[in-house]
This record gives structure tokens, sequence and C-alpha cells, in this order.
């Protein structure tokens, strides 16, 4: 699985429809409560990737565009 | 506080009234776990040494109580590991309970097979160990000086001056070699001027040793987040002596004496474990740090144990990485002093310990960021991986209660020589070798035993090279019945073994029956093969097939020898 790269095109059938479950999931919890989510989240999201090559690519991508 | 440990008597050092100055090959300074290996390590290897402590009990309090599987067999090859097993709390499983559900999230197993000699972990209290490893010494005709204390140390070109304070004196002695085993705070690190780089972690620890009946089984219990202590972790063990240990995390923000009184603790454990009668044996609190020196040999100072890396408890990494240096630094010693190898063998002690340090660090820091938090999101990850666990295996082994203690595999040895065949399993070169059971001349043993005690060959007491080759192919067994020979006589000898079937062996070899399959499937072996151990029965060379050459190649390279060509063999 080496070839494997990150994804950067769109892949959602839906988009407007999963971002809002991801929202609706939040609905209600405290701070710590949603950042658990989150957490639990990645985890689950990560482990389905697997591949560690594309994990460190999406986390680059997700440190480089938050920064101003 | 409490206990009272058995003392030991100062006697006159008869330097102070001959007024000369001592000479040794070696001396140790410090009587720790792992000042006290060291001795052992070289009195069986018949180089003359002395220990000096600057105080006169074992340890007061229990301080380390997890002895894992590879700590045990160097005891066992120094022939005191029979007793700590004896007397240890055997225990394999682990069990990690998250929050107020009685149900582990996880459960692990130290040991992956049956068929050793030594289980994943013993636990055993420091005070017993250390006991055990001063009776062995004294066996062995060792000197332990209580109540002398190194004040000064003068390093030179080609050996070390000490002095030294005694309750009636001071005196002086020298030695070629310094072994610094004199503890986290190693006042000889600071006579040196040697930075112990790292990082101190904001936390308090309480340790209640009690003593108590009850028959929880013999496992590790490791709690995040207990009902009992809120927002904080929990350890309990069991020692021998229906002793327990009880550690509860207890935050920064604490007041130490409040929290050391005795009721106050009674509390704390009455909540932990309800309905419990018992007795306090030991009190303390402990912050802990993670640091090392960058180099473990200064020249004629070499360092061990915890004045060359300090790590946190959680993994049991202390005294088991110091018995490590201690194993790996005996031979190369022997081999130096005896004009064998050149000096700078010594420094492959520095850069596999050093490497293992940086291996058991990197583990104790990363456990300790999963078990003590430092910051909200970091809380979050970890609670996000224990509330996954039950459910999702996936999530398990992100669990991190403490990565507990295994050894380093040296791979990246310059000692070794890298495979030039193929195999399969786990005794890469630089991997200690793996145990199992075997027969000899129709006994049971198990194997490193008795590669160690073996008394009737060259390798007495284990201190020369050993070449295991299996055994089963007539001409390659004729070919290395000359072999063993030939090497039998070398300066640095190689004790050849066959494994194989004792009915059918070439004359000339000694026969190890593999009874277990244990050694086939371990070291992936069949006909020809052949595995050369280092004499801390490290896995330094493996072939499918080879001759004299390359094993006399392979024991010189290891032996620091880097220009084979320059080695002139007795037998050659
Ligand atoms: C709470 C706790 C729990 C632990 N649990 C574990 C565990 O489960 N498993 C594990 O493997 N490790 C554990 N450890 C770590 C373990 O206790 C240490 O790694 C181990 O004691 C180190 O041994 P040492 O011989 O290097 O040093 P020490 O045991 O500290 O011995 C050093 C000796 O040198 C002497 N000395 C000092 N200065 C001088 C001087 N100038 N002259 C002469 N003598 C001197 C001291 O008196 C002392 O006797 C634990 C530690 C703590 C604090």
């Amino acid at each position: 699985m080496t070839s494997e790269t990150l994804a950067l095109t769109p892949r959602i059938s839906d988009p407007d429809s999963f971002y809002e479950a991801l929202i609706e999931a939040h609905r209600g919890l405290s701070e710590e409560a949603s950042q658990r989510l989150n957490a639990r989240l990645i985890l689950i999201l990560a482990n389905q990737i697997g591949d560690r090559k594309v994990l460190d690519e999406a986390l680059a991508l997700a440190i480089r565009t938050g920064r101003t | 506080m409490m206990a009272t440990r058995r003392s030991y008597p100062f006697k006159r050092p008869p330097e102070l009234d001959s007024g000369k100055r001592g000479h040794l090959p070696v001396i140790v300074v410090g009587a720790g776990p792992v000042g006290l290996t060291m001795a052992i390590e070289l009195l069986e290897r018949g180089i003359a040494t002395v220990v000096l402590d600057d105080d006169n009990t074992v340890s007061i309090g229990s301080r380390a109580i997890c002895y894992a599987k590879r700590a045990l067999e160097i005891w066992d090859r120094l022939g005191c590991g029979e007793v700590m097993l004896n007397k240890g709390v055997t225990w394999n499983v682990g069990k990690v309970f998250f929050g107020d559900d009685p149900e582990p999230v996880y459960t692990f197993n130290m040991l992956d097979e049956e068929g050793y000699k030594y289980p994943g972990f013993i636990n055993l209290q420091q005070y017993y160990n250390e006991e055990f490893l001063i009776a062995r010494l004294q066996e062995l005709g060792g000197e332990i000086r209580w109540k002398n204390t190194v004040v000064e140390v003068t390093p030179a070109a080609k050996g070390v001056t000490i002095a030294v304070d005694t309750p009636e004196g001071r005196y002086e002695m020298a030695c070629d070699y310094l072994i610094a085993a004199d503890g986290s705070r190693s006042p000889i690190r600071k006579m040196l001027g040697l930075d112990f780089e790292g990082q101190v972690f904001e936390d308090h620890f309480l340790i209640a040793d009690i003593k108590m009946k009850q028959d929880f089984p013999s496992e590790r219990r490791f709690w995040f987040d207990p009902p009992f202590n809120r927002g904080q972790s929990a350890l309990l063990h069991k020692q021998p002596d229906d002793v327990w240990r009880l550690d509860l995390q207890l935050g920064w923000d604490i007041d130490r004496d409040a929290e050391m009184k005795p009721e106050r603790v009674a509390e704390r454990v009455r909540a932990a474990l309800p309905g419990v009668d018992f007795e306090f044996e030991w009190l303390s609190i402990y912050t802990f740090q993670c640091r090392r020196l960058d180099k473990f040999r200064h020249g004629r100072v070499i360092f061990v144990g915890d004045s060359a890396h300090l790590v946190s408890p959680f993994g049991a990494r202390g005294a088991n990485s110091g018995v490590q240096d201690a194993d790996n630094l005996g031979w190369k010693l022997q081999l130096v002093l005896a004009g064998k190898a050149p000096e700078a063998l010594l420094d492959s002690y520095d850069a596999e310990r050093v490497y293992a340090a940086k291996e058991n660090l990197l583990n104790s820091t990363r456990s300790t960021d999963f078990i003590t938090p430092k910051s909200a999101v970091s809380r979050a990850f970890r609670n996000a991986v224990l509330e996954l666990a039950r459910e999702a295996p996936f999530a398990r082994p992100f669990v991190n209660s403490g990565r507990l203690s295994v050894p380093a595999i040296l791979r990246e040895s310059a000692l070794n020589t890298p495979d030039s065949d193929a195999f399969a399993g786990k005794m890469v070169p630089g991997a200690p070798a793996a145990d199992g059971r075997i027969r000899v001349n129709g006994r049971d043993e198990w194997l490193l035993t008795f590669l160690a005690r073996d008394n009737g060959g060259v390798n007495h007491k284990g201190t020369g090279f050993t070449a295991l080759y299996f055994a089963g192919d007539a001409d390659a067994d004729k070919a290395m019945a000359e072999t063993a020979k030939a090497m039998a006589q070398d300066a640095i000898p190689v004790t050849v073994y066959a494994i194989g079937n004792p009915n059918a062996a070439p004359q000339g070899l000694a026969v190890i029956e593999d009874a277990a399959g244990h050694l086939a499937r371990r070291y992936d072996g069949r006909p020809g093969t052949v595995y050369l151990l280092r004499p801390d029965h490290h896995v330094t060379a493996r072939w499918r097939a080879a001759d004299i050459a390359a094993i006399r190649r392979a024991r010189d390279l290891a032996a620091g020898h880097r220009a084979p060509a320059q080695i002139k063999e007795t037998a050659a």
C-alpha cells in the first residue's frame, strides 16, 4: 500500500448532509465532551486509513492549513 | 519510614593502617542492584574488585518491585536468579480499568508463549533483591565496604584514583576502571562536572506498601480515573509476604506533609480497597524525572544504572535496564583487561547502552504522557482511547499504562555481523538469545542456564563466546567438529554446541537435544544453521551454513577488532 497518497479531491457524496451530521453529533455536548467525541472520531478514522504515510500527510495538511 | 532493614557492619579498611594506596583492576561505587550485579559479573569473570557504599543497609523503602524476564535471566547466569524467582510473586497478566467500570477495558499478557524458565515478571521488594545479590557476592568471596564514601575522583589516562571517607578516616585507592553505580544523584557525575539532561515531571505519586491478607490474583492492575482517585491514576501490585503496593497519583499541587499522614493515607487505602484489614509497611511520596548522561563512558570512569539514566517508574525500566548495563559491560572489561580486545571495545558499551537508554526513556516518557496528560486535548485523546478500547480492539494497543521492560534489541550495534542469509523470527543479530527447554545427557535443562553453568568446556561460567549449531547434515557435522576443536583453543574461545540427536552426534561435539522443539522454532534453525552468541548471550551473527573463518571473523568483530587480518589465532 506504499503507493497510497492523501486524497485531496472530494470523495463524500452528499457533503452538506455529512457536515450536518458532524455538527449534530456535538449538539448539547460540553466543550470537554465535544473534544472527546472528536478524539474518538479521529482515532476511528485514523485506524480506518491505517497507512502511516497517508496519516502523516493528513497530519501535515491539518497543521499547515491552520497557520495564518 | 517504618520498616527497618538488614544492616551490614563497617570494617576498618586495611589501607587506613598500611597507609598504602591499594590498586584493583576495577572498583565499583554503589551497592544498589546495579553495582552489586556489576561486581558479581566481574567476580564471575575472575576480575578482582570491591564495592564501596556510603551506607550500611539495603534499600530502606521498597523502591523497585517489578523485575523483568531479561534481568532474571542475567541474574540466573550470575547464579542468583532462582532464589529471586522462588521468593518473588510471578505474574504475566496486566489489567487496565477505566472510570467506574469494574471490568477491565484491556488485558495483556507479558509472556507470549510457554517454555521459558523465567516469567514475564516477578514482584520482589528491592531490599530482598539486594539481599540476594549481597549473598551471592559474598558466596563468590566478594567484598563490600559499607560506610565507605567516595569523596574524590581523579581520572587519568590509564586509571583512576579515588579518595574514600570512612567513620575511621580517609584513604586512597586506585584502579584501572572505576564503575560509577552511585545512583540517580551520582556524586561521581557531579565530581566530573557532567550534565544530566532531561525532563522533570510535575506530578506526585504516593506509594503505600501495605500488609494484608487477600487472595486477589497476582496480576498488575492499573486504573485510569477510578472512583477512589478521581481524575488520577492508581496501580496495584502484589509482593511477597502479603505485602501489596498501592501507587496513587496525587497531582502537582498537594500538601506533601498532609498527604503523608498515616490517617490520610489509610483513608485513601480504604477507598481503593474497601473492607480490607491492613497495616502499613512503607509510605512515601515520589516525583520523577527522565534524564540521561550524554555518554556513559568517560575514559576510565564508566557509568551504569541510575547514575547514567533515569526513567519514570512506569514500565519498570530502572533497575531492569541498569542490570543490562552490567551484563553488557562485564565481558567487555574482561577482554580488555586481559589484553584480548582493544580498549575501544568499551565504546561499544556506550553505543549499545545509550541506544537502550534512549529506547527506555522514549517508552517511559510516552507512558507518562498517556498516564498524566499535560493538556486538555491530550487528556481528551487519552480518554477517547480508553472509551473505545473495550468495544474496538484497534484502540487497545494505544492504551499505555507503562510499556513494561523488555530488553533492547541491539540491532544497530557495530559489533553485529549483518545477516547474509534469510531467517524468520525474533533472533536477529543484537537480540538476547531466547531460552528454551533442552535435554543434555538425558537431563532436562534450560538452555541459558546450561550455557552459563556448563563447567565441562572452556565456556566455563559463560565467560566465552558460544556457537549453537543445528546438526543433522553428516558432512557439515564432521566439519563443525573440527571447527569446534580449533576454536576451543583460540585466544577468545568459542564453545560449540550441536543441537540435534545425541545418538547420531559426531565425535567431539557436545550435544544439546531440542526436546521440546523450542530452539528450532525460536531460532528458525535447520541443519547447518549456526548462531554465534556473545558472552552476554546476545546473538551477534547467524548463518545457514558457516565455516571456521566466518565464525572467527564474527567473533573478532564482536570483540571490537575492526581489522580482522591483524589478529593472531593460537590455533591458526
Ligand atoms: C518508587 C519507585 C519504584 C520503582 N520501581 C521499579 C521497578 O518496579 N522496577 C525497576 O526495575 N526499577 C524500579 N525503580 C527504579 C530502581 O529503584 C532504580 O533504577 C535502581 O535502584 C537503580 O539502581 P542503582 O544500583 O543504579 O542505584 P541505587 O539503587 O540508587 O544505588 C546507588 C548506591 O550508591 C550509593 N552511593 C551514592 N553515592 C555514593 C558515594 N559517594 N560513595 C559510595 N556510595 C555511594 C548509595 O548509597 C546507593 O546504595 C523504581 C524507583 C522508584 C523510586
